[in-house]
């Protein structure tokens, strides 16, 4: 049993659990509530140091203070006037100071060294799921290359559970600045940079939604490129696999919501995967209404909302890359109840 | 003080000499910067997505790298001449110095012309050029502001206006030249060598 | 020795015209007065970045704010880093070193008081460059004019199509500018610690101030060059439209990071070293002891020194390096605590069996070694690349930085100026005064970086002009904002401080504190010359010997 599983399972699920929520409800965010394998390697390891520096600050805390009190100069004792004793150093105390620190060193070295390579270097099971991600000023790109799946913003991936393992490994690179791949409760980040595949790799225990967001500054929305993972059981992840799979649905009923959209200049940007609307600089629209949140995961998805998102990106998100449509309040109820049935 | 002097008052009390240390804090700076631009350089040995390549454009400067090696052997002369009060053989040396350093700085120039008009390679053209045109010019403007201090140098040695008490400040200015001909050896083999 | 025993005339006004008081500042080369100048250009911008502080604090105090638009925030975190890491910390320290290297060495000056001069000069006309960006660039999306690509500056982010307009150029161009006076400083550091010293002084009677502002001048110039390079390659690529940076071209943007840290890594001891310099004269003179383990000391802080410029990727630990590379950064980072451990063990063995006395000086020195402590272990933390992996970028490493810059950065300037103020004025500053900024300073600082550490933890990421109302981190950023006006409420006392005192602090004369090193034997404020006649000395601190005939230190050295 390895020194952090020792430490951790003595310290941690309810002690900082506790202390957390005292301090702080524990979020959907918080790298103490991890989900997924990595993040509970690295809370494993953190409990581990957490200890240790502790530990290290009450010792040398309470030195120090007990120092300062003990030795704290009293104008009422005899002989306060004369210079205390000089002492100009001592090779044993020094030594012993010295050796201990690098004794600890060494050991926080060796238990960080192994997970390092156990989460970096863990080979890739069979049936891992395979994710490419791109990341877009301000918005997340996901695509499953072997089911010819595209999506934004929201990342489906199948839970693990007791018997079977299923991660999920994310080949990332970046259409343009740097931004970085978050979602705490999962794993650790992991940057997606321009003109370099990174990859890493995510599961979850449990089904449920994992909120995260764009960890490195990307330019004016960085703040609002959030990201939402959906881990759901195999069979609704198969679900939802096939029926992102199918091209866009057809409904008559909005057929004059598709001619304003398909006569406008949405196509040279988005694609909906059986129409003319092949671009591919924004998102994928082919399910857009199948998703909870538009921008980004910065606003759910209703119907009020892309409508004024499409009328002005800006005003949820001033400088994303969308530019204002200047449709017509009649188009623009058109093209948004078609955008609605895009299931 | 305290009669207990550990230092006697008659025994001489030597510090190293300023400007040398000042010269050699600015090396050691300057040091740094060229190694961050040969860093770059061997990173992007190889990465260009187009060409030209180094191997089809670049010929050996074996003329003009002599020209500037040698001129190290005839600035230390100049040094060893001001000290000996040698007031022409100064001047000459360091007219050798400025020549060879002229020369050098002219090969540079035909070299660039050449690849600009008739290989097309400028510091857009890919990650060759950029790096390549960045590295030589970042030393041969360090060459030209050498020149510039030899050549000041030279003019007051001609008039007659150095004299042996100024042989710690041409040792200053020796020490920089040496820098830059130290440099153009790590450039030489970087670009015209292993980056070929 | 040269003490004054004849009582000066204390700061009498001037009856010169302002004109020739003007002329004399400007064109002057002595290094006192081009260190004075220094701390005062340092304080006018520390007040700005606590504006934009503020301004930025006031954005975040609850979730969904519109006090600011994302891109004034965004100009406000880079303009503030900037600001308060190359126009506040590097222009203060170089000051206190330019006062005090030639006084404590004996010598008359600094090796080069021209060079002095054009570095300072320098460095101002930089800040004022980075500042007229509001006026001058356009940042991105054509809208107002100050850089807003974060203090780092990271590729392509900085490449023409991502940043149009100047706003970058400016930042670009004052940070080379200010770099160049800063590599100049330090030539001319070490050239006068090298050659100035004063008869009988050999290396191992250095004050340790001396010792630690060589080391930090050696680490500038091999720190800030990389970033100097790497500007000159920004431009090239902007400008000529050369390929360093530019990823369509096969560029990688993960060499600017390597090449930022390469000098963003060492700048942080840079700033750090003269705070160790500080505390190693304050806290000795504060328990009336000599320094536990002056070669210890000394060779701790060259160790640091030279590890420190080998630790810079720990910065980058969620690029994507391999896990040997990763793994080597967590071994030199973890390797690099040990001397800076030794110096806080050394400090407390240096407390041990003295006769501490709580006055101001000692006040902020007390508060920069527990909080040292602190931000030095969080920084442990960081350095195990794993919880990196969760932490870099979140508010913890804000927390972290904050910590040290301002716990243990900003707390020990402040000790230092109440020990030296009255050498470089003749007077004492306000002890009442002085313990109401140390106060208020405290509450404020633990107020606004305790809670920062959990926000953290809890997921919040750094550099985003808000965040969700969903998250409940509303009321702990609440705490963290009020605590920022609480600090600066206890800077404008310093202030008040640092202005009244002038005119009306008690005199100081030439040694208040009861000190050991050579500035304290001469006038308060010394006079032009620095010393009658030049010193020379026997051991490591003269004026102990002086005091204690019967006990020198010379016996035990």
């Amino acid at each position: 049993m390895s020194l952090e599983t020792i430490v951790s399972s003595t310290l941690s699920p309810h002690m900082l659990s506790a202390f957390a929520g005292f301090v702080l409800p524990p979020g959907s965010t918080s790298i103490f509530n991890p989900a997924g394998t990595p993040a509970h390697s690295i809370f494993s390891l953190s409990m581990l140091v957490l200890s240790i520096t502790g530990g290290v600050f009450v010792v040398v805390g309470g030195l120090l203070l007990y120092a300062l009190l003990r030795y704290r100069h009293r104008t009422n004792d005899p002989g306060s006037n004369e210079e205390p004793q000089q002492i100009y150093g001592s090779t044993q105390i020094e030594l012993s100071w010295t050796v201990i620190p690098v004794l600890i060193v060494v050991m926080l070295f060796l238990a960080t060294a192994r997970i390092i390579f156990a989460t970096q270097d863990a080979p890739k099971p069979q049936n891992a799921l395979d994710v490419t991600v791109v990341g877009h000023q301000f918005w997340w790109e996901f695509r499953y290359p072997k089911f010819g799946v595209v999506t934004a913003n929201e990342l489906h991936i199948p839970a693990s559970d007791a018997q079977t393992h299923t991660p999920a490994y994310l080949s990332m690179i970046s259409a343009d600045t740097d931004h970085s791949f978050w979602v705490p409760r999962l794993a650790g980040k992991t940057d997606v940079i321009p003109n370099r595949v990174n990859t890493m790799w995510i599961d979850a225990d449990t089904p449920g939604l994992y909120l995260g967001q764009c960890a490195q500054y990307c330019g004016l929305e960085h703040a609002k490129m959030l990201l939402r993972v959906y881990a759901q059981t195999p069979a609704d992840f198969a679900a939802w696999v096939a029926h992102q799979q199918q091209p866009a649905l057809e409904d008559p009923s909005v057929a004059e919501g598709r001619a304003v959209f398909e006569h406008n200049a949405c196509i040279s940007c988005h694609t909906v995967r059986g129409t003319v609307a092949t671009g591919t600089f924004g998102p994928d629209l082919t399910h857009l209404a199948s998703r909870d949140t538009i921008a980004s995961g910065s606003v759910p998805l209703t119907r009020d909302n892309l409508h004024e998102f499409i009328a002005n990106p800006a005003s949820f998100k001033p400088g994303v890359l969308m530019p204002p449509m200047h449709l017509n309040d009649h188009d623009l109820d058109l093209v948004t109840d078609y955008l609605m049935t895009l299931k | 003080m305290s009669d207990a002097a550990t230092i006697p008052q008659n025994e001489t009390w030597t510090l190293p000499s300023r400007g040398i240390v000042g010269m050699a804090c600015l090396i050691t700076a300057e040091s740094a910067i060229f190694l961050i631009f040969v860093v770059a350089y061997l990173y992007y040995v190889g990465k260009s997505l187009t060409g030209p390549m180094p191997r089809e454009v670049l010929d050996l400067p074996i003329f003009t790298s002599i020209c500037l090696l040698s001129s190290s052997a005839t600035v230390h002369f100049a040094t060893s001449a001001l000290h000996r009060a040698a007031r022409s053989a100064t001047t000459l040396w360091l007219a050798a110095t400025v020549l060879l350093g002229a020369i050098f700085l002219g090969g540079t120039a035909v070299e660039w012309y050449h690849l600009i008009v008739y290989d097309h390679l400028t510091i857009q053209t890919n990650l060759f050029g950029t790096t390549f045109y960045s590295l030589v010019g970042l030393h041969a403007s360090h060459v030209i502001v050498g020149l510039v201090l030899l050549s000041l140098a030279l003019i007051f040695s001609a008039k007659g206006a150095l004299t042996r008490e100024h042989t710690n400040r041409l040792e200053v200015i020796a020490l920089y030249w040496h820098f830059v001909d130290a440099v153009w050896i790590v450039v030489f083999t970087v670009v015209y060598i292993v980056g070929r | 020795m040269a003490t004054q025993t004849a009582p000066l005339p204390l700061t009498e006004p001037s009856r010169r015209p302002a004109t020739a008081v003007l002329h004399e500042w400007i064109t002057t080369v002595d290094h006192k007065k081009i260190g004075l100048m220094y701390i005062g250009y340092a304080l006018l911008f520390l007040v700005v970045g606590g504006v934009e502080a503020m301004l930025m604090r006031i954005q975040l105090i609850r979730p969904e704010n519109h006090f600011l638009s994302p891109l004034v925030f965004n100009q406000l975190f880079t303009m503030h880093g900037t600001t308060m890491i190359f126009f506040v910390a590097m222009p203060v320290l170089f000051g206190f070193g330019n006062y005090l290297v030639p006084l404590m060495i004996g010598a008359r000056d600094m090796a080069f008081p021209r060079l002095n001069a054009f570095s300072f000069w320098v460095s101002v006309f930089a800040g004022f460059l980075l500042y007229f960006s509001y006026i001058g660039g356009n940042g991105l999306y054509g809208g107002g004019g100050a850089p807003d690509v974060g203090w780092w500056a990271y590729a392509p982010l900085t490449s023409k199509v991502f940043s149009p307009g100047h706003s970058s150029d400016y930042w670009t161009l004052s940070i080379l500018l200010a770099g160049i006076g800063s590599i100049g400083t330090a030539i001319n550091i070490i050239a006068t610690v090298v050659s100035m010293r004063c008869r009988g002084m050999t290396a191992y009677r250095m004050p340790l101030l001396v010792w630690l502002y060589a080391v930090m001048s050696g680490l500038v110039l091999v720190a800030i060059s990389p970033l100097t390079a790497a500007q000159i390659m920004l431009l090239l690529d902007r400008y000529l439209g050369s390929h360093f940076f530019d990823t369509q071209a096969g560029g990688s943007a993960v060499l600017w990071m390597h090449y930022f840290w390469i000098f963003g890594h060492p700048e942080v001891y840079v700033l750090i070293l003269p705070v160790f310099a500080f505390m190693n004269e304050i806290v000795p003179v504060f328990s009336r002891k000599a320094i536990f383990g002056y070669p210890a000391m000394v060779a701790a802080s060259v160790g640091i020194g030279f590890v420190s410029v080998s630790v810079w990727a720990h910065h980058m630990f969620t690029v994507g390096m391999t896990s040997a590379g990763n793994t080597f950064f967590v071994l030199a980072s973890m390797v690099i605590a040990v001397p800076t451990g030794i110096k806080i063990f050394n400090w407390l063995g240096t407390i041990w069996g003295g006769k501490v006395q709580f006055r101001v000086p000692m006040m902020f020195s007390i508060g920069f070694l527990f909080q040292f402590l602190i931000a030095g272990l969080t920084g442990i933390m960081l350095a195990v690349a794993p919880f990196d992996w969760q932490l870099n970028n979140s508010y913890f490493v804000v927390a972290h930085f904050h910590y040290v810059i301002v716990g243990g950065i900003l707390f020990s300037l402040f000790a230092a100026f109440y020990y030296w103020y009255p050498k470089m004025t003749g007077r004492m500053m306000s002890e009442r005064l002085g313990k109401w900024h140390f106060w208020l300073f405290l509450i404020g600082f633990h107020a606004t970086f305790d809670p920062m550490h959990f926000v953290g933890l809890d997921g919040m990421v750094r550099r985003t002009f808000t965040y969700p109302m969903d998250r409940g981190w509303g009321h702990l950023n609440a705490v963290i904002s009020i605590g920022a006006f609480i600090q600066a409420i206890a800077t404008l006392v310093f202030v008040y401080n640092l202005v009244h005192s002038y005119f009306k602090g008690a005199p100081a004369g030439p040694d208040p504190w009861d000190a050991w090193t050579l500035e304290w034997s001469t006038q308060s404020p010394p006079p032009a010359y620095n010393f009658a006649v030049a010193p020379t000395v026997e051991s490591r601190r003269p004026l102990w010997d002086l005091k204690h005939p019967e006990d020198p230190d010379t016996l035990y050295e």
